[in-house]
This record gives C-alpha cells, structure tokens and sequence, in this order.
C-alpha cells in the first residue's frame, strides 16, 4: 500500500464516515416519537425534592 | 475489612460478598505499594527532581494509609446510600478556590515579567525564572484549578441527575487526592527542571502513570454512578463529562508514551520524534481544549444554567447534535498548530476544515445555553451568579468564533507565534473556563454547605465586574500586540531585507504587556473576592448589608 492510496482512503473513508454518523444522530435526535422522552430530560436539573437519591424498595 | 454498612459500593453483578468492602481493600493495596515505590525511589533515586518527587509520594501513601485507618477507626468509612457523597464535592470546591488564585497569582508574576524583566527574579533562586514558572501558571489554572473544578462538579451532577450516591465508596475521595497529589508532583518537577518538554503535558512518567491510575478509578466511579442510575435517561452534562474523562485517558495515553532511561530516573524519551511528535502532541494539546476545557465544562454549563434560571434546556434534541458534532469534529483540529511546517499540506487543510467546521456545534451549543434563558432573562438583573454563567456562555461564543478564524492558514500566517493566540486562550481560558467555574462555585457553595444564600451577592457583583474587565484589558491587549507583531516580523524595505530586528518587535509590546498584567491583576483579585466570599458562605454568614429576604428565606 503507498502513502498515496492510504491517504485517499484516509480522506474518502473519513469523510463518508463523518457524514453518516452526522446524519445518524441528527435522525435520532429529531425523530418525532422521541421527542417526549427528550423533553422530560429537559427538566431533569430541575427535580429539586429533597436533595436525596431515589431509594426504590424491593 | 468490613464495616455495618447499608449497602456495599463495589457490588456489581455478584463481585465481592455483602460487607466485603473491595474498595477501601484497592485503595489501600495502591496506598502500600506506591509507598514501597516511594522508599525504593527516594533511595536510589538517580537525579534530585526523582528524589523529591518519590518523597512526596512517600509522605502522601503513607498520609494515605493513615486517614483511612484513622477513618476507619472512627467509623466515618460507612456508606450510606440514601444520601448523596457531599465531603469530596466540598474539598474539590476548596482546592478548586485555592489553585485557582495560585495559579493566577504565578500567571501574574510571569506576566509582569515580560514587561519587567527583572520583577521577583532573584539570581540567587534561578530554578524561579519565566520556563519554570511558566507550565506551572498553564498547569495550575488548567489542570490544578479546572481540574478540581470538573471532578467537583461531575461528581455533583452525576448524582444528581442520577438520583443516586456516587459509586465506589472510598474510590471518589482517592480521585480527589490522588488527583491533587499529581499536581503537587507535577509542579514540583517543573521547579526541579523535571518535565518531558510536550506543552501542557510536561509531567514526567512516574506522574504521568500515577495520573493514568487516578483516572481510571475517576471512569470507575462515573461510569458506576451512572450504572445504578435511578432515572432511565442518561442526562446531556453527563455525556459532555463522561467524553471529558474517557478522551483524556486516551489522548493523556497516547502523547505521553515514553521509554525511561532508568527506572530510578526522571527522565524519559518520546517514543515519537520529529513531525510524528509534532502532531501527536496538537493532536493532544488541541484535544486538551476541545475535551478538558470545552466538553467537560459544557457539562457545567448544561446542568448550571437551568438550574440557576430554573428554566429546562431551550432544546434537547439540539444538546444531542451538539454533542456529538462537537465530539466527533474536535478530533480532527489539532493540525492547524502546524501550518507551514513539515506536516503533510492535506493533514494541515483537514486540520482547518475541521476548525472551521466547529464553529456550527460550538454556536449551537452557545445558542442553547443562551436561550435557556428565555422567559428568565429578567433574572440577568437580579442574579449576578447566573449573569457571570451568561457572560462565560458569550466569551464561549467569541472564542469559539475567533478560533476557526485563526485556524485559517492565511489568518494564521499573521497570527501563529504571535500573541493574538495568548490573547485567544486567554478570552476562552479567563472568559468562558474561568467564569462558567466561578459560576458552578457560587452556585455549589451554598447548596453543599446548606446555605440560605451566598454570603455576600454585592461582592460577586464586584468579581463579575473586575473579571469582565480584566479580561478586556488582557484581549484588546494582546489584540493589537499580537497584530502588531504579526506585521512587524512580515514587514519588508524596499532592499527587501526585513524592516524590522526581532528586539525591535520585542520592545515595541511593551506597553501592552503592562496592559496585560493589569487585566490578569483584576481577574485574580476577583478570585480572591470570590474565595473570601465562598469561605464566608461556607462558615454560615450573611453580609450585614444585605439581610436575608423573605423570598430567600422560603
């Protein structure tokens, strides 16, 4: 393999892969269904009861 | 060991018997064999900065062993999951207040130094010049001050947000000494003229391994937070912080493979030479800003800010885009410190394109921390502690802006080795790190140390006041000097030999540099006011001036 050859990979491959992991979160994070859950995480530094962790009882 | 504890920390799928406590065991085990190092070291040491530095390691392992024994013997070791861990949180506020001005304080002096030579310089105490004060002035505020800053925060965010205690009981405060003992280390070694020469990575390998161990207990502890999680989503600060944490383990990896030349001494080679060195070390040093100093106090910034406006973000979804744009496209920056150098041309304009690319994720993240003001921006008039938040939020926006224009191969032709890129960190460094710090402090103190309210908002009002404007004079300053030592190094006469000597350039920043020192004067007594402020918060006061309110009091 010459330099040249894995450069081109280098610049082709880098560049596709860039822009499919761009175009994947960008899908995920406006895909209408999760909007809810993305507003509820919105608010998650507002919870202020009491300043303590959550004890779930079994 | 063992203790009557509610819980047992290290206890994941079935590892360690109920009462079992492995990480007080793993910290002891490390406390023990770093002091059989230390004593092997400090006696064969080959050179006095090894010698120095394996007797504080020494004196700290054995510190070590100590506290946790005495801690134990006193019981203080249980863990107690219905409530979050708050006394590591408050000794990263403290050290977080204390590095801050001492960092800034050496920044100072260096600074002054410049404009004159000769201020604080003893010939007597010659190890005390600019190249050995220098890495500790970069490494005090950027690793000593926003260090602190970071682990303190993230371990209060990824409670929070998780609504659950911080995972492996002993291991959160052996992050926080451990960490605070490399710096001390650290900057020892650079007054002994021990340091491995990579810019802002000068610690030297027996630090540098140390460093390597405290981390991963730091991604032990985050990612184990955020394993017993209560809420069922990840929040956005938390992202930024683990990105943070798991990008500086490898960049902190990769730049500082070394070989020692002995083992009992401080010195060590790079395994890479040349230009190979070069763009490891940007690739580094360009990653050191985009995930140390950008990605992690974004966490800062995304959990802070709505909770002080008690406003939501503006827009979770732009916080992921946000996110992962910035992540993945920092990455690819770090070349645009080596234009016009033996870097091959296409890695120099990948370098570029990817600066200048960034300015799409960091004005989207610029705009949601902005916006997240929205219906609150009254509270700009009210509540100093969030407009010092705000103002960190748009010396973001201007640095981030100003970088991709230095980037640019033409624009740095004038700007690289100029002081325009001093005057650059410093607006991203004293504008958007420091403030958005300043902020979380003023935010954390009261609500750790159970406040009503800070001790004294007039006097956060006169720090945001003198930070602004110290940062004003430091970059207009270094503006018009930088400019005007970009042009004067490129001025040619009509013979065509150059214009100017370079002593000529020199002599002509002078005035600026006084400037300088003036702005960075101002910016450290207002991390003064600010640690006086905290100190009387934490001790339960309220200024006389300023009695508690009604609202405040409910």
């Amino acid at each position: 393999m010459t330099y040249e050859s894995l450069a081109t990979f280098a610049q082709q491959g880098g560049s596709a892969y860039f822009a499919l992991m761009f175009a994947i979160v960008c899908i995920y994070a406006l895909w209408p269904k999760n909007k809810k859950k993305f507003d509820d995480a919105a608010l998650m530094p507002l919870v202020t009861d009491n300043d303590a962790p959550l004890i779930v009882e079994k | 060991m063992s203790d009557a504890t509610l819980a047992v920390p290290l206890r994941l799928n079935g590892l360690g018997k109920p009462g079992q406590r492995i990480d007080v065991l793993i910290v002891s085990v490390i406390c023990v064999l770093g002091l059989l190092w230390g004593i092997s070291a400090t006696a064969l040491a080959h050179d006095l900065g090894m010698r120095v530095i394996a007797a504080i390691f020494t004196i700290a392992f054995a510190g070590g062993l100590f506290a946790i024994s005495f801690a134990g013997s006193k019981g203080n070791l249980a863990i107690d999951e219905a409530v979050y861990l708050d006394g590591v949180i408050k000794a990263g506020v403290i050290a977080a207040s204390f590095w801050g001005i001492v960092g800034m304080l050496v920044g100072v002096i260096i600074a002054s130094q410049l404009a004159f030579p000769d201020f604080l310089y003893f010939k007597e105490f010659g190890f005390l010049n600019f190249g050995r004060l220098r890495p500790i002035h970069t490494s005090g505020v950027i690793f000593a001050f926003g260090g602190n800053v970071l682990i303190a925060t993230s371990f209060y965010v990824v409670q929070r947000t998780s609504r659950a205690r911080l995972f492996g009981g002993l291991l959160g405060s052996f992050v926080f000494w451990g960490y605070n003992l490399v710096i001390v280390t650290a900057a020892t070694g650079y007054i002994l003229g021990v340091t491995s020469g990579q810019e802002y990575a000068e610690p030297n390998w027996v630090v540098d391994i140390w460093l390597t161990i405290v981390w991963v207990a730091y991604l032990v502890v985050f990612l184990g937070t955020l394993w017993k999680r209560k809420e069922p989503h990840i929040y956005v600060a938390n992202w930024f912080y683990l990105a943070f944490i798991v990008t500086i383990a490898i960049l902190h990896l990769v730049n500082n493979l070394a070989v020692p030349t002995s083992p009992w001494s401080s010195k060590a080679y790079s395994l890479f030479s040349g230009v190979q060195n070069a763009m490891t070390q940007w690739w580094y040093g360009h990653n050191a800003v985009g995930f140390f100093l950008t990605a992690g106090f974004l966490g800062i910034m995304y959990y802070f800010v709505p909770k002080r406006a008690e406003r939501p973000v503006y827009s979770y979804q732009l916080s992921i885009i946000h996110f992962w744009a910035l992540i993945f496209t920092y990455m690819w920056a770090g070349p645009h410190h080596l234009h016009y150098t033996a870097l091959p041309q296409w890695v120099q304009t990948l370098g570029m394109t990817f600066s200048i690319i960034l300015w799409m994720p960091s004005w989207g993240g610029m705009i949601n921390g902005l916006m997240t003001l929205s219906g609150a921006w009254d509270k700009l008039r009210t509540d100093p502690v969030l407009r010092m938040l705000v103002a960190s939020i748009a010396f973001y926006g201007m640095s981030t802006f100003e970088g991709p224009a230095m980037s640019i191969r033409a624009v740095n032709s004038l700007s690289h080795y100029t002081d325009w890129t001093i005057g650059h960190v410093h607006s991203g460094a004293l504008g958007w790190v420091g403030m958005v710090s300043f902020g979380a402090l003023y935010c954390l103190t009261p609500w750790l140390w159970k406040r009503k309210r800070l001790y004294s908002e007039k006097l956060v009002e006169a720090h945001f006041w003198l930070s602004t404007i110290g940062i004003l004079f430091y970059i207009t300053s270094m503006w018009v000097s930088g400019i005007m030592q970009g042009l004067m190094w490129r001025a040619y006469n009509e013979f065509g030999f150059l214009q100017y000597s370079f002593v000529e350039s020199v002599k002509a920043m002078k005035p600026y540099y006084i400037i300088r020192a003036t702005g960075g004067l101002m910016f450290m007594a207002g991390a003064c006011v600010m640690a006086y402020n905290l100190w009387r918060t934490a001790k339960g006061d309220v200024a006389a001036s300023e009695p508690i309110t009604e609202a405040q009091e409910a």
